[in-house]
């Protein structure tokens, strides 16, 4: 399902219930406050930080022998490897795997990589079906919707609505909405999908290039139940999810649970090496704009990412706008500025969904500085010709202003006397900056006047 | 040109100069009452961590805390009186119906609550998952500090399949109510034994 309205558009439809916005804000700043505890009382916190940001370094620096080693490890374990330029390729090749043992029915734990590929899709055009098994992406599965937040797949839903779903999809009573009691039900929905299901796919949070093993987090114990009951099991990953050396994996475990939910580590971090008896592996590595976005400098740091979702948390935007009205996999503050690289027409808008205050930075456990890369974005969006109209005819009128202090003053004197003597004028629905803001007293005199009347006297001789 | 070939011809093409890979020896936390820190955090992630004397302590505790008349598996023959023996080599759906499954962990962090199990300890892959109820048996000596200490014993270990096991399985995806016992145990015990 593809948008055709902006973040500006889809945030004004979620802004319509202030209490879900009231309640949502609040959600994601109480896990925000979580991710600070955690971190303060870690030791050597900005280190580790630093650290893990200087590997990420090392290995975008280095990914074309890391990649060889980690494919070399990787056949020596009994894994098969495919590579895929794209999202077409590489749910080909899912559907290859899964042909070629007449499987029909997959079982999918989160992977943003295969929601960006649009996998689900793909296959069921195929005649195979699949379910996803994090609950908060079964939950938007059954409703239609791609997930809202990369950790957290339905922060956007209240229970009620949850409980409407369950009702219709899994025969629950009217009515019911207690977030146990809906856990049980699905708990034992997705238990009998794990135990007949030949066949499970599984993110990458991490892998290692001197072992061949990849690590997959989860708190809920989904990877694990579908990986380990299932005959044939399946990997998707992006290029930059390498790390040299196991010893690399302490120090991404330590940071990525504390900066995503404020949790010390994730329930389950499990390393996959080699199959079990009878089983087969397949690890598919692909890179769907990773290999160009190396070649763009001012953005490359992006591919530090971990999928923390740490920054959405913090994002004052998101919060009150919602993962949705991002129109992108990967919403928020990074997904603002991975989507460019992909397609930079249509997402030319994300960029621009900040406030540029800079807290994305400050949270991001890789120090991707993400506020930075939004604002050159928002330059090179510009540059290219795919702003919107209205902000370049403004930002042109503004350009222009500040280059003139005479035009300045002039400009200064008639909003103050348009913000006294005519607000209307500025409080209207054309200004879209209006919206959801009341406009401030406007002070009777600039600073420049006020200075001339009260500052010390100059003296001329 | 394959995909292959042609992926890698672009990342060769694109990366950067090389940056160093930075030194990572320096992360160090004092280690004392690793055994008190551990149990802590341990509770305090929704788990149930316990100090024990003995094999038998642990027996007449599960005893106590258990559902004993369902099923009951370990990989300890220490406990083949209270436990039935878990084969490596049934289908590993037959043990959907395990109410506890006790097996021993290799090590304890201290700073997370994770316990660190391989597949040799685990019986099969699918069981600690799989199971209600988990417990787990650490000896006292392999509690390390942090997740650093634990890399390093495991550095060159060669495994199939291994995973830390931080506490019982959770979601809060529903409204960020915290329910324990998503897909994984319901609860998870680790006994901590000299």
């Amino acid at each position: 399902m593809k948008s055709t309205l902006d973040h500006a558009a889809l945030a004004e439809e979620f802004n319509k219930d202030e209490e879900r916005v009231d309640w949502h804000d609040g959600a994601l700043w109480w896990i925000r406050q979580k991710r600070d505890r955690s971190a303060h009382r870690t030791p050597q916190w900005e280190e580790l930080r630093e650290t893990a940001s200087a590997i990420k370094a090392n290995v975008i620096s280095n990914l074309h022998d890391y990649l060889i080693q980690f494919e070399s490890n990787l056949k020596k374990n009994g894994v098969n490897v495919y590579w895929a330029a794209d999202a077409d390729e590489h749910n080909q090749i899912v559907y290859n795997i899964l042909k070629a043992k007449n499987i029909n029915q997959m079982v999918k734990s989160k992977s943003m990589l295969t929601e960006e590929c649009h996998l689900n899709e793909y296959l069921a055009e195929r005649g195979i079906d699949v379910i996803n098994s994090d609950l908060g992406e079964y939950i938007q599965q059954i409703d239609n919707e791609p997930p809202s937040h990369i950790v957290l797949p339905c922060i956007h839903k209240r229970k009620e609505e949850i409980g409407e779903l369950f009702h219709e999809h899994l025969g629950t009573e009217k009515g019911l909405s207690d977030p146990t009691l809906l856990t049980r039900v699905a708990r034992k929905h997705l238990r009998n999908v794990f135990l007949t299901r030949r066949a499970a796919l599984t993110g990458v949070n991490f892998a290692v290039a001197e072992t061949g093993e990849y690590v997959v987090c989860t708190n809920e114990g989904n990877a694990d139940m579908g990986a380990h009951l299932s005959e044939v099991q399946i990997a998707s990953m992006g290029l930059e999810k390498l790390v040299p050396e196991r010893k690399h994996l302490g120090v991404f475990l330590r940071l990525l649970a504390r900066s995503a939910i404020g949790q010390p580590i994730t329930i389950y971090s499990s390393h996959f090496r080699k199959p079990r008896p009878g089983q087969e592996m397949h690890l598919i590595l692909v890179d769907k704009g990773r290999s160009a976005l190396m070649a763009r400098p001012d953005f490359r740091e992006s591919l530090k990412c971990i999928k923390c979702g740490g920054c959405m948390n913090t994002c004052p935007v998101y919060r009150k706008s919602g993962g949705l009205s991002y129109h992108n996999t990967i919403s928020g503050p990074i997904g603002a500025i991975l989507a460019p690289n992909l397609d930079m027409k249509q997402h030319a808008d994300l960029p621009f969904a900040s406030t540029l205050c800079g807290s994305c930075s400050n949270v991001c456990p890789v120090k991707i500085p993400i506020h930075d890369q939004l604002y050159k974005w928002r330059q090179e969006i510009v540059k290219q010709g795919y702003s919107a109209s209205r902000k370049t005819f403004s930002m042109k009128a503004m350009a222009l202003t500040l280059s003139s202090p005479e035009m300045y003053k002039a400009a200064g004197k008639t909003g103050r006397w348009i913000l006294n003597h005519a607000p209307f004028a500025i409080n209207n629905k054309l200004n879209p900056w209006y919206k959801q803001r009341d406009m401030p007293d406007s002070p009777k005199q600039s600073f420049g006047e006020w200075y001339a009347k009260n500052g010390p006297k100059r003296v001329d001789n | 040109m394959s995909s292959r070939d042609s992926i890698l011809a672009a990342v060769l093409k694109n990366q950067p100069p090389i940056s160093a890979l930075p030194d990572i020896s320096m992360f160090k936390v004092p280690e004392s009452d690793l055994r008190g820190k551990y149990i802590d955090m341990f509770n305090e992630i929704g788990g149930f961590a316990y100090a024990v004397e003995s094999m038998d302590d642990i027996k007449s505790r599960i005893k106590a805390g258990f559902d004993t008349e369902k099923r009951v598996i370990s990989t300890l023959p220490a406990l083949s009186d209270i436990a039935e023996f878990c084969s490596s080599s049934v289908d590993p759906h037959s043990f959907e119906d395990v109410e506890l499954a006790i097996i021993e962990g290799r090590l304890a962090v201290a700073e997370n609550g994770a316990v660190w199990l391989t597949e040799e300890v685990m019986g099969q892959r699918i069981i600690p998952y799989i199971s209600q109820h988990l417990a787990v048996i650490v000896r006292e000596s392999d509690i390390v500090s942090t997740m650093h200490d634990a890399y390093a014993r495991i550095a060159s270990e060669d495994y199939g399949f291994g995973g830390f096991i931080g506490g019982p399985s959770k979601t809060a995806d529903i409204e960020q109510a915290l329910v324990l016992g998503a897909h994984g145990p319901l609860s998870m015990t680790v006994y901590i034994i000299k």
